[in-house]
C-alpha cells in the first residue's frame, strides 16, 4: 500500500511537471474554455433587443404614452417612426424599415380603466428571433398593464416584382399574457444557457485532454518504459487524471467568474455545493476521456472519438433543446453522458439556488457513473503492450 | 532452473491481423545462466523485440513457456518488473523531463527510500557520465547520452537482470564502444545477467552466449567461438578486378562451399585452402580477371551469420515454402 502510494506520487509528480513544462498546450487548455464561453453565450443567446418599431398612437394621452415608454424602457423596442394607421405600419414592415409595429386604439385610456384595454402588436414573421423576443416582451409588459394584447405575425409571401404582397396572419392572437417565467423573469436567455455552457465547456476540456493522454504515451513509446516498472494500471490512470482535474476545476472557476461578472448572471445557490458537484462531474468526464484513450490506437483516433460526447452533449444534454420533448432514444443516449446530469444540477444551483435536497439524485447518478467509468478505464488499461 | 536467469521453451507469439495470424516468433528456446551476457542476434524484423517483450511479460504469449529469475512471464508480472531493468528499443524516456527528474521518477516508481535514492542516483550518474547534465532535458541529450541515461534509469533499483533491446541503435561508434564498456563493467563488477538484442555482429562478439534469430526462429546458439566453428571449411578473401564474372566463375566450383560478397571483396568458403587457392587462381586467369593476393582469413561472426542464414533458407525452401513472416518491432 505504501509502495503503491509512493509509485502514485512519483507518477503524479511526473504528470504535473510535464504539464507545466508544455506551456503552449497549457495556455491553449486554459484559453479554450474562455473562447467557447464567449462563442456559445453570444451565439446561442437568441434574445433580440432594440427591435426597430413603428408606432400608431391613436389615443395619444398620458396613459398611452406611459405604456409606450414602458415598451421602450424594456430595451426590446426602439420607437423609430410614428404613423397614422395600421396599413402604413404593415407597409413599413414590408419594406423592411421596421420589424414591429404597435397600434394603440383611440379609446385606450378608458378601456384600460375598465380592464378591457387592447393593443395590437404587429411582428415581422420572417424574423423568428424578433418575433419570439418581441412576443414575449410585449406579453409581459401588457400583463403589467393588464391589457388585452392582439398580436399579428406578418409574413411576406414572395418578394418578387410588384413590391410583394403580404398577408396578415390568419388569426390575430388575443393573448391574456398567461406566460409567467419563473426564476428568470426578464427571460434573459443567457441566465438559462450559461450554467449549461459551463458544463459543456468542462466536459469538452476534460474529455478531450483525457482522451489524448494515455494514447499519447502509447504513440510516443514512453508507455513501454513505464509499463516495465511495477506501476499498476489504476495508479497510472489515476495519476493522469489528477493534474487534469486541477486544471479543469481552474478553468471552471474562471468560466464561472466571467459568467457572473461579464454576463451578469447572478449565482443564487451555494458555491461550496457547486464546487463538489462540478468535481464529481469532471471526474466522470475525465474517466470517459481515459476510457476513450485506452481504446484508441492513435491520438487522431482519440480526438475523433472524443467528438462524440461533445456533439451528443451539445445536442442531447438539454443545453439548447429541452430534453423533455425528446423521443426515447435520443433521451436515452443523452443519459450516457455526464453532461446531461450536470446541466440539471448546474441550473438548479446556479439559477434556482436550491440545495442538495433537490439535486441529490442527479449527483448520485453522477457519482456512480464516475466510479464505474474509472474502473472500466483502469480495466481497459492493460499492463501489456498488446 | 536455479542456475538460469532467463529461459524460454518453445516460445511462440502470433499476432492477429486483418490478413490473418502472423507468426512473429516460433518455437524459440533459449537459456541464459546467471552472470552471462546473452546476445540475441538477427536482422531487423527477425523477432528479437517480440521475443524479449514476451519474456518480459509486455506481450502475451501464444504458446510455450518463459521465465525470468524463475518467475513466469505471464503470471508473475510484477515480480519480474521489480527485479528487471529494461531499455526498450525505441527507448523514449519522457523527453520533457530533465535527467535528474527522470532518475527521480524511476526511483519513485520502484518505491526506493529517500536515503537509497540519495546514494544510488549520484552513483549511477557518475557511472553513466551524466553528472554534469542533471538539469538537461532528456529530449535534448545526444543519442548516445540518451542511451546512457536509459541504462542508468533501468539500473536504479539494482536489478539482477538487464534486458536491452538494440541499445546502440542510432548511436555513433565511439558512444557504442563506451556503452559496451559500461555493460562490461556491470557484468564484471556486479555479476549482472545481461540480455541484449542487436543486429550488429561486432557486438555479438562481446557476448558470452549468443543466439542467432532469423525469421522468428533461433537458428543457432552457443558461444561466439562455437557459432563460428559451425561454419564448414575456411575462408579465402580477395579483390577481383571485375566483380560479377569473378563471382560467377568461383561459384559452384569443386570444393567451394559458399561465396559471399563483402564490399569489393569476395569471401570464398572452401574445404581445403592450398588446393582450392590454386584452382581459383587458375579459373580467374582463364577468364582474364586480375586480382590481388588470395589470402585465408579468420571466420568472423558476420560470415558465420550469413552462412547460417543461407543454409537455413535452403532448408526451408527444400521443406516447404516459408510460412514465417517476421513481426518486427512494431
Amino acid at each position: 500500500m505504501q509502495k503503491g502510494l509512493q509509485r502514485f506520487g512519483a507518477l503524479v509528480r511526473k504528470e504535473i511537471t510535464q504539464l507545466l513544462r508544455d506551456r503552449r498546450s497549457l495556455a491553449f487548455m486554459l484559453s479554450l474554455p474562455l473562447i467557447q464561453l464567449f462563442l456559445f453565450s453570444y451565439a446561442v443567446n437568441s434574445t433580440v433587443y432594440h427591435i426597430p418599431t413603428a408606432v400608431v398612437d391613436q389615443s395619444n394621452d398620458r396613459k398611452s404614452r406611459e405604456y409606450l415608454q414602458a415598451m421602450v424602457n424594456s430595451q426590446y423596442f426602439d420607437m423609430t417612426v410614428q404613423f397614422q394607421n395600421q396599413n402604413q405600419v404593415i407597409a413599413a414592415i414590408d419594406r423592411g424599415d421596421v420589424k414591429a409595429g404597435i397600434v394603440i386604439p383611440p379609446d385606450f385610456a378608458t378601456d384600460t380603466d375598465r380592464g378591457t384595454g387592447n393593443v395590437l402588436i404587429l411582428l415581422d414573421g420572417s424574423d423568428s428571433a424578433s418575433v419570439s423576443s418581441g412576443f414575449g416582451a410585449a406579453g409581459l409588459i401588457a400583463q403589467m398593464y393588464s391589457l388585452q394584447l392582439t398580436t399579428q405575425e406578418i409574413i411576406r409571401k414572395g418578394q418578387g416584382a410588384g413590391g410583394g404582397s403580404l398577408s396578415v396572419g390568419a388569426s390575430a392572437l388575443p393573448i391574456t399574457a398567461a406566460t409567467r417565467v419563473l426564476y428568470n423573469p426578464d427571460m434573459i436567455n443567457v441566465w438559462f444557457i450559461l450554467p449549461g455552457i459551463v458544463g459543456l465547456i468542462l466536459q469538452n476540456l476534460a474529455v478531450q485532454q483525457a482522451a489524448l493522454i494515455v494514447v499519447k504515451d502509447r504513440e510516443m513509446g514512453t508507455i513501454e518504459q513505464i509499463l516495465i516498472t511495477p506501476t499498476r494500471p489504476l495508479e497510472l490512470v489515476l495519476s493522469k487524471m489528477i493534474p487534469l482535474l486541477v486544471l479543469s476545476m481552474l478553468a471552471m472557476g474562471v468560466t464561472l467568474l466571467i459568467g457572473i461578472v461579464w454576463f451578469s448572471v447572478p449565482f443564487q445557490g451555494s458555491l461550496f455545493l457547486y464546487f463538489w458537484m462540478a468535481l464529481l462531474f469532471v471526474v466522470g468526464s475525465l474517466a470517459l476521456g481515459l476510457l476513450i484513450s485506452t481504446r484508441a490506437k492513435t491520438q487522431r483516433q482519440a480526438q475523433q472519438m472524443a467528438l462524440l460526447p461533445m456533439i451528443f452533449g451539445l445536442l442531447l444534454g438539454g443545453l439548447i433543446y429541452p430534453r423533455s420533448s425528446m423521443p426515447f432514444v435520443p433521451q436515452f443516449i443523452g443519459n450516457l453522458f455526464p453532461l446531461t446530469y450536470f446541466i440539471r444540477i448546474s441550473r438548479s444551483i446556479f439559477v434556482k439556488g436550491v440545495g442538495l435536497e433537490f439535486v441529490w439524485s442527479d449527483a448520485l447518478i453522477l457519482g456512480i457513473y464516475s466510479l464505474v467509468v474509472v474502473i472500466l478505464a483502469a480495466r481497459a488499461f492493460k499492463p501489456r503492450l498488446d | 532452473m536455479n542456475n538460469l536467469a532467463i529461459t524460454a521453451h518453445g516460445l511462440t507469439k502470433r499476432f492477429k491481423t486483418r490478413q490473418g495470424n502472423v507468426t512473429a516468433v516460433e518455437n524459440v528456446t533459449l537459456e541464459v545462466p546467471h552472470g552471462e551476457t546473452y546476445g540475441l542476434i538477427g536482422p531487423d524484423g527477425a523477432g528479437k523485440t517480440t521475443t524479449v517483450r514476451v519474456i518480459l511479460g509486455l506481450l502475451t504469449r501464444t504458446e510455450g513457456e518463459s521465465s525470468i529469475l524463475g518467475y513466469d512471464s505471464m503470471r508473475d508480472l510484477y515480480e519480474i518488473r521489480q527485479r528487471v531493468g529494461y531499455i526498450a528499443q525505441q527507448n523514449v524516456l519522457p523527453g520533457d523531463l530533465t535527467v535528474m527528474e527522470n532518475m527521480l521518477f524511476f526511483a519513485g516508481v520502484h518505491s526506493m527510500t529517500r536515503e537509497a535514492q540519495k546514494k544510488r542516483i549520484p552513483e549511477l550518474l557518475e557511472f553513466a557520465g551524466l553528472s554534469n547534465f542533471t538539469d538537461r532535458l532528456a529530449g535534448r541529450l545526444s543519442g548516445g547520452m540518451k542511451k546512457k541515461l536509459a541504462l542508468a534509469c533501468s539500473l536504479i533499483h539494482s536489478p539482477q537482470v538487464v534486458v536491452l533491446d538494440e541499445p546502440t541503435l542510432g548511436v555513433d561508434p565511439v558512444s557504442r564502444r563506451e556503452f559496451w564498456n559500461l555493460l562490461g563493467n556491470l557484468r564484471a563488477e556486479q555479476g549482472l545477467t545481461i540480455f541484449v538484442n542487436t543486429p550488429y555482429m561486432d557486438e555479438a562478439e562481446r557476448c558470452t552466449e549468443i543466439g542467432l534469430i532469423y525469421a522468428g526462429k533461433v537458428i543457432a546458439s552457443g558461444t561466439p567461438t562455437q557459432i563460428k566453428a559451425m561454419i564448414p571449411g575456411h575462408v579465402i578473401e580477395f579483390t577481383p578486378s571485375i566483380f560479377p564474372p569473378a563471382q560467377k566463375a568461383v561459384t559452384g566450383m569443386d570444393g567451394v562451399l559458399e561465396v559471399q560478397t563483402y564490399g569489393d571483396k569476395l569471401h570464398v568458403f572452401v574445404d581445403d585452402v592450398p588446393r582450392r587457392k590454386a584452382q581459383i587462381e587458375a579459373a580467374l586467369a582463364s577468364e582474364g580477371i586480375t586480382h590481388d593476393d588470395l589470402r585465408e582469413i579468420e571466420v568472423r561472426m558476420e560470415e558465420a551469420f550469413i552462412s547460417l542464414v543461407q543454409r537455413q533458407t535452403r532448408i526451408a525452401e527444400a521443406a516447404a515454402p516459408a510460412s514465417t513472416i517476421s513481426g518486427g518491432a512494431a
